[in-house]
């Protein structure tokens, strides 16, 4: 069976009159619809979408969900993103009536069991992070970065001082220097040392009076944990900034370190992530951020506070910096996450951060033979090897070995991430992961090194396509189908 | 309990092939003086049947939708969700699936979104839609970021006061450090009054931002203006209502030149306000300002027709603190939702969804009327109409008792209208429904 079946668009399969959804009749009386509406605001006809009959939509739609490699098909060890299992009791209980069928502007009344546990995550998100106060609005890490960073310039106005920069390692994701952007800073640059860490005389030589911010990402996109933190937060600290922790790496210190404890004062967690909400092909994500108490008046709108056994939720916050989204946040991830946290109680929790680190670092010592990971034989939840030996001697290239991993079942790890290292393959196998999975994955990393070049140049081989013409795609954008 | 498969025996295994006695030594990087020494404070584990039931009583201890009648609105429908989208979505090949940067093994999910990008462009009759915001009110906001990327010289931005509240509210955090003026014009009528905006239109104005049908409700004079910024040079945009354009004029055969919307209508659950889905569509000439994801169809190296994400340099990823928005995560699991929902429905059942709104929304006005509680504006409207009430919260409590959600009241956003609130009436509510509601309403009122 070969899975090229229902290539067509959507459109393709389009014929006049047939329909898949149907609606009951009306049961109130029949008014003409200009006596509704006025002429000049209803269109001619409805828009011209495809008309589909069920089962050629379902066929459609399940034929091509296996042209996709997802979790729960295949191992995914993408450094940076943290794919970990999703667990089905998640999808069921997100999804009951009680949870799911509930309108955002409903009265507090009539949703103490949703402000319960919202309250509940907010709290236990502040103690794993060692902060005092939780919003958990942001709907992805990236709008959490840019709610913390509006926190932050509230916080400095409210001081009367005003500063202007915000400084990013140049290892640090690109939503950073975005965020920092809308939020009205001047995004500076800080460098790495060649072990991946902060430069310290780099940070020290830009840190002055206009610094309200610094962006730390720890443990770090290299995989290591910058052990010069609480020197780095203390210097931060000293000249009056604030310290900012870019979470998508908790997975690695889970119950081990607290942010709060090393010096950072505000950070965002990307539930999606660290907690498994499921990643749905690039979203919806959750991303809460946790703030110090100086910094709390501050914090988006509203709150859910509890007043004696009642739970409401807090809008009069003067001082806030208002909403970055409609309604309360990503709540259906919100409510996987807390299921996933009450499932693992603290010593689970602790357990995750042991695992996913002792999985790759076991990982790391099957393969660094031959890919070289230049930051060194330890690592914490990934690590990023290198493939300039296999590149010089054999001209394979990390994107060769990403394309090849594909035709053995592996999802491709992160090429070409984070820049500092040459070829960098990033991997990150997370806790859910056996031994057994991380030995064939190995054992097939290191096969690879001595296939044929030319064949991996044109890998992947048994895939849907082949490799796609990007350039081609940006140059002359198709991005819709047209009759 | 964790989901972790590691046995002691497979443990020891690892470490001796680390070369390291223990896993506490793989952790030497973090300085002991910044360990923490105690059990995180997080309440106790619970197993499945546990948290079964667990989350069983907190939900019980909610009144859903499936509990009382729901008549709330607001950017938030109680719209039926057809079980294919349901079927579709539970796919876990695509709820599990990562972000498609990894276009070979992602073909599915890209095809999908490069599905749902044409619909939204054949619901919204523009020529271009990204695969996905977060949801309406950030929509907003990202729209008016977009807009000054193509117009650089221009700062001011005209909003009706008839936009969602908390759209609004989420224009103003976003855009609170950068070069902008937001002026709100107020909507006493129920609606933004053309000659307002013809006042307050200029050769500064970025952008008009309205929203039709209106938070209230109702229609706005979208034609004359579109008109009116256009004269000004200035973008319009518009919100709209996704399942509203089964009968009413689309953005782009009124002039919008960015159209931003809540799709939580296509096919999500209510969920308590998340995780949904921002909508936005724009003119062709726009296209390379757009913010987040796109798909584009492109060939293999057989020649093959496939998809990838593309014109990824406008994205952080590449230009970092030049991109066009901050955004990484969307909501393509929302996305794909739409996608089957819209293509579940076709016009036809679009066509007829929005006429069940209208009728039903009308045949409840009246009731209501006749019930004692009039309509607030004398406007045009489609699925939601604001009424006016002595002491709506004492009265909206009270339905509650009687098993309605019956309303929005508008006073936390509206300080003049805090005797209104607003109606919201979808393809699911019947006679019934609606004629209890219009009954208990009446009889709490004589009980005055």
């Amino acid at each position: 069976m070969h899975k090229n079946q229902s290539t067509e668009l959507l459109f393709d399969l389009s014929r006049a009159g047939r329909r898949c959804h149907r609606l009951p009749a009306s049961d109130v009386p029949a008014a003409p619809l200009k006596d509704l509406l006025p002429a000049s605001a209803l269109a001619d006809a409805p828009p011209p979408l495809p008309e589909v009959g069920e089962i050629d939509l379902i066929r459609h739609y399940v034929n091509l969900s296996t042209r996709n490699m997802s979790i729960d098909t295949n191992f995914y060890p993408l450094g940076s993103c943290t794919m970990k299992y999703n667990p089905k009791r998640h999808e069921r209980l997100s999804s009951l009536p009680g949870m799911a069928d509930m309108h955002p502007l409903q009265s507090d009344e009539s949703c103490q069991g949703m402000l319960a546990l919202l309250f509940e995550m907010q709290n236990i998100l502040g103690e794993i992070a060692g902060l005092d106060a939780v919003s958990l609005q942001p709907a992805a890490g990236a709008q959490g970065e840019l709610t913390a960073l509006l926190v932050a310039a509230a916080y400095f106005r409210d001081r009367g001082e005003k500063r202007t920069r915000v400084l990013i390692p140049d290892s640090a994701h690109g939503t950073n220097p975005a965020s920092a952007a809308i939020a009205g800073f001047d995004a500076v640059s800080i460098k790495s040392t060649a072990k991946g860490l902060v430069d310290l005389e780099d940070l020290k030589s830009r840190l002055d009076a206009r610094t309200a911010v610094f962006m730390i990402t720890n443990p770090n996109t290299l995989g290591l944990f910058d052990d010069q933190i609480a020197t780095i937060t203390e210097l931060i600290h000293q000249h009056g900034a604030l310290v900012y922790l870019d979470g998508a790496n908790m997975n690695a210190i889970l119950g081990i370190t607290r942010p709060g404890d090393f010096g950072v004062d505000m950070m965002h967690y990307n539930v999606h992530k660290t907690f498994t909400g499921p990643h749905g092909a690039g979203g919806p994500g959750s991303g809460p951020i946790a703030v110090r108490k100086q910094l709390a008046p501050f914090l988006p709108a509203p709150l859910v506070t509890r007043q004696g056994e009642r739970y409401e939720l807090d809008y009069d916050r003067p001082q806030s910096i208002g909403r970055v989204r409609s309604f309360f946040g990503n709540v259906g991830i919100l409510v996987r996450g807390y299921c996933y946290i009450r499932t693992l109680g603290a010593a689970g929790l602790r357990e995750v951060s042991e695992n996913a680190v002792l999985n790759a670092n076991y990982l790391l010592s099957r393969v660094k033979h031959v890919y070289e990971v230049p930051q060194g034989d330890r690592c914490m939840h990934e690590f990023v090897a290198s493939a300039r030996t296999l590149r010089r001697e054999r001209k394979i290239s990390a994107m060769d070995v990403a394309k090849r991993l594909l035709d053995y079942g592996y999802h491709a790890p992160t090429v070409y991430f984070p820049l500092v290292v040459p070829e960098a393959i990033m991997i990150e196998p997370t806790e859910t992961e056996s031994k057994e999975t991380l030995d064939a994955f190995a054992d097939t990393l290191l096969r690879i090194r001595d296939e044929d070049a030319g064949y991996l140049h044109d890998a992947p081989h048994t895939l849907t396509i082949s490799r796609p013409d990007e350039v081609k795609a940006a140059k002359e954008p198709i991005l819709r189908w047209k009759p | 309990m964790s989901y972790v498969l590691n046995t002691p025996a497979d443990q020891q295994a690892m470490l001796k092939q680390i070369g390291v006695a223990s896993v506490d030594e793989l952790f030497r990087s973090i300085p002991d003086a910044l360990r923490l020494k105690r059990p995180l404070a997080v309440p106790p584990a619970l197993g499945e049947i546990e948290l079964t039931q667990h989350l069983g009583d907190l939900s019980g201890r909610n009144q859903s939708a499936a509990d009382a009648v729901c008549f709330l609105g607001g950017g938030s429908y109680d719209h039926f969700i057809p079980a294919v989208v349901d079927a579709v979505a539970g796919r876990s090949e695509y709820y599990t699936a990562y972000t498609p940067y990894q276009a070979e093994a992602s073909q599915g999910s890209l095809q999908a979104f490069f599905e749902y990008q044409t619909l939204i462009c054949q619901l919204t009759g523009l020529d271009v839609a990204n695969a996905s915001l977060y949801d309406g009110g950030s929509a907003v906001a990202e729209s008016i970021l977009m807009a000054l990327s193509v117009s650089p010289k221009r700062h001011k931005v005209v909003v009706a006061g008839s936009v969602h509240p908390e759209y609004r509210h989420s224009l103003t955090t976003y855009a609170a450090n950068l070069e902008v003026q937001i002026a709100t014009l107020p909507t006493p009528q129920g609606f933004l009054d053309p000659d307002d905006l013809k006042a307050a239109v200029d050769d500064q104005t970025l952008a008009v931002v309205v929203q039709h049908p209106n938070f209230f409700g109702g229609l706005e004079e979208v034609e004359a203006l579109g008109a009116l910024a256009k004269a000004k040079g200035a973008l319009f945009i518009v919100s709209f209502d996704p399942i509203s354009l089964g009968l009413l004029k689309r953005p782009g055969q009124y002039g919008a030149d960015i159209a931003v919307a809540e799709g939580q209508c296509l096919g999500n659950p209510m969920s308590y306000g998340g995780p949904y889905l921002g909508i936005l569509a724009c003119k062709e000439e726009f296209v390379r300002k757009m913010p987040g994801r796109l798909v584009g169809q492109t060939t293999d190296r057989n020649g093959k027709r496939c998809w990838v994400l593309t014109l990824q340099t406008r994205e952080q990823h590449i230009r970092r603190e030049k991109a066009t928005s901050n955004i990484c995560t969307n909501q393509g699991l929302m996305a794909l939702k739409a996608t089957v929902y819209l293509a579940a429905l076709g016009p036809q059942g679009l066509k007829e969804t929005a006429e069940l709104c209208l009728r039903k929304a009308h045949y409840l006005a009246d009731k209501l009327q006749a019930a004692g509680l009039p309509l607030r504006f004398q406007r045009p409207f489609f699925k939601e109409f604001a009424v006016k009430a002595a002491q709506p919260l004492h009265l909206l409590s009270q339905l509650l008792g009687k098993g309605y959600h019956a309303g929005l009241p508008l006073g936390r956003w509206y300080p003049e209208l805090a005797d209104c609130f607003t109606v919201a009436v979808t393809e699911k509510r019947t006679r019934a429904e609606m004629d209890g509601l219009a009954t208990a309403a009446a009889a709490a009122l004589r009980e005055r």
